[in-house]
């Protein structure tokens, strides 16, 4: 202790706070993320629709469009656990085939929106005038475009034109996914920069940038990294966004073609026979609700745990 | 304040310029020739098609032909629909009132319910009310419209037989009856699109009013001895108004969006049906122009809020 100054009061509870057994980031993050209960409940919800989805039809061996008329519009029993819908197909082996759809839909929109942002942000927030008020101004724009009805008028245009390259399931995949993960990335980009315009000014990137790091280098090795909690909360609610457009497109018979059972497209097919066969709609309708509400509250969960400056 | 519509006016200029060149860059990127169908299609006689070829200059290079094509739209010459037979802004116009009504009310709820809910939540943060609260508002948003329209039909048109699931424009009944009816072919739609709404609000007041809540003009406010009422509607909420304003009319595209499917669900007579309808009949200049109308629209109500904020917030310099 000899000619040391003690920087403050509470510096002196150092001695204590030794005692406390350290904890890894990713132990400090868990503790926090398990601090918010439905969040938990609902990555357990999603893991299983997950899993569901990805080997359910390995275990529900019903094909998606085993034409039945015997079993016309069932309501769920022992053979069909969730019904048959009006050619008498199976709606269980249905729902695992199109969550398989809708799911990829929200990741690869969201992961498009992402990419997208990230780099539009990281552009505008590190390089000043021209470039940062031109980006911005682009992104204002898109953030003014109605997006729903530019959806509609992309994919009325090029639909034609895509299945006849990629045939109809990936023409609709491709196009259903860069549009709504083009008309997603704006909130991405500027919380990017917003990130951007106060990191660049720390002290850290300050010693790279006297090291002689160059801009890129700046950007992609020390900045971005810090940048990303922001980010993944956006992403991952971006993922449940991108679901609900995708499930709007189907529904309003825009989305994908009818040999493919999204959830949006069962929706819409089970629409009309609401009165006579109700399981038909609400099933589908339920699991993009579940969906989109698990994925909002782990997003609320991460947001809680990747905000260090909130008090838990 | 008229220095400062203006200056305002002039900045919305450049973004539907913006607007409008994106519109026509997807037209002129899209394959095909866009009145293909009009040499298939035997409602339309030829010398129609080849009058709107010369008129659209489909040979001229593009800027050539965005210039022609904005300078029709802005003097109101938005074509001819290909379907009904009618210039596209008799019909638009025919259909625009029915959903700015149906938007409009579905707003007045979605704040009526988004108000008091964010604002009690606010007052008294992470209590069993709250908590419910948050809860119900999360599962709101959550829902999409289309699957909440379609809950709504079948909890009341088809259970409960309480009301009807079509909408009519061209009701058989006078007087009260009349507005009666209105009232329950309306009331689903503006319900669906109220509560989805409004479940969103709930949650930007409740932390917009956090916010500012535990300031110190608010305590000093109390400490003069305001009632609570004045303190809170003058003082807290006025102030919380601020940021909602922006997010809400950062979501002005999401509610048109919105708008679309319940008038869909519902078969209000919108424009928001008058898209889909043309988008499945391929009527292309309808559906360029719904689409630049909407967009019209969002610049309009970012313009408005632009406004409002400068009335709420004194900070904002109209010079």
């Amino acid at each position: 202790m000899d000619g040391s100054t003690l920087a403050s009061a509470t510096a002196e509870s150092t001695g204590e706070l030794a005692e406390v057994r350290p904890v890894s980031a990713a132990q400090e993050a868990w503790r926090r993320f398990r601090r918010h209960k439905l969040a938990v409940a609902s990555a357990a919800i999603l893991i299983f629709m997950v899993l569901a989805v990805l080997f359910g039809p390995l275990l529900w061996r019903v094909p998606i469009n085993d034409v039945d008329f015997t079993a016309h519009l069932e309501g769920p029993c022992a053979a069909h656990p969730l019904g048959t819908d009006d050619l008498g197909q199976d709606l269980l082996a249905r729902m695992l085939y199109g969550g398989r759809i809708s799911l990829a839909v929200g990741l690869a929109a969201m992961l498009v929106g992402v990419v997208v942002g990230t780099v539009v942000g990281a552009v505008a927030g590190i390089s000043r005038g021209l470039i940062d008020t031109g980006l911005m101004w682009l992104t204002n724009l898109f953030l003014s475009l109605p997006q729903l009805p530019l959806l509609l008028l992309i994919i009325y245009l090029f639909r034609d034109s895509l299945k006849k390259v990629v045939g109809p399931e990936a023409g609709a995949f491709i196009l259903i996914v860069i549009v709504v993960g083009g008309l997603r990335w704006m909130t991405v980009a500027r919380l990017v920069r917003a990130q951007f315009l106060s990191l660049r000014e720390k002290e850290f990137v300050e010693a790279a940038r006297a090291l002689g790091a160059s801009k890129f280098r700046q950007a992609v090795h020390h900045i971005l990294p810090n940048a990303l909690g922001p980010v993944i909360v956006t992403g991952s609610i971006d993922v449940a966004n991108a679901i609900i457009a995708e499930s709007t497109l189907s529904f309003l018979g825009l989305g994908f073609p009818s040999d493919i059972p999204t959830w949006g497209r069962l929706l819409y097919e089970g629409k009309d026979y609401l009165d006579s066969a109700p399981h038909w709609a609400l099933f589908a309708g339920a699991a993009i609700f579940v969906t989109v509400l698990s994925i909002n509250f782990i997003g609320d969960g991460l947001r809680d745990m990747l905000d260090p400056r909130r008090v838990l | 304040m008229t220095k400062y519509l203006v200056r305002r006016l002039s900045t919305a200029v450049p973004s539907i310029l913006g607007i409008s060149i994106v519109l026509f860059i997807i037209l002129a990127l899209a394959p095909g020739d866009p009145f293909a169908d009009l040499a298939t299609n035997p409602n339309v006689p030829p010398e129609v098609r080849t009058a709107l070829h010369a008129k659209f200059g489909l040979d001229d290079p593009i800027p050539e032909r965005y210039v022609h094509w904005l300078v029709a739209m802005l003097q109101g010459d938005w074509g001819f629909s290909f379907v009904s037979r009618v210039n596209v802004s008799t019909l638009i116009l025919q259909r625009l009132p029915t959903t700015l009504l149906v938007l409009g009310l579905s707003q007045v709820l979605a704040l009526m319910i988004a108000l008091p809910v964010g604002v009690g939540t606010a007052i008294k943060p992470y209590s069993f009310f709250d908590q419910v609260a948050s809860t119900f508002a999360f599962v709101g948003f959550s829902l999409p419209t289309f699957f909440t329209g379609l809950l709504f039909i079948l909890v009341f048109s088809i259970h409960l037989n309480w009301l009807p699931f079509i909408y009519r424009s061209d009701l058989d009944v006078t007087g009260w009856r009349w507005y009666w009816e209105e009232f329950r072919q309306a009331f689903m739609p503006i319900a669906v699109l109220g509560l989805y709404q409004g479940a969103s609000w709930t949650r930007y007041i409740r932390s917009a009013v956090l916010d500012v809540i535990r300031l110190d003009y608010v305590t000093t406010a109390r400490a003069k001895g305001l009632r609570e009422p004045a303190v809170m509607i003058k003082h807290v909420l006025r102030n919380a108004l601020i940021p909602i304003v922006t997010l809400v009319a950062l979501e002005m595209p999401a509610i048109f969006g919105g708008a679309i499917v319940t008038e869909q669900i519902f078969r209000v007579p919108g424009i928001g049906s008058l898209l889909i309808s043309s988008i499945l009949a391929n009527d292309t200049p309808v559906i360029m122009s719904i689409t630049f109308v909407f967009s019209c629209l969002v610049v309009l109500f970012n313009l408005i809020a632009d406004l409002l904020y400068g009335w709420l917030d004194p900070r904002v310099s109209y010079s």
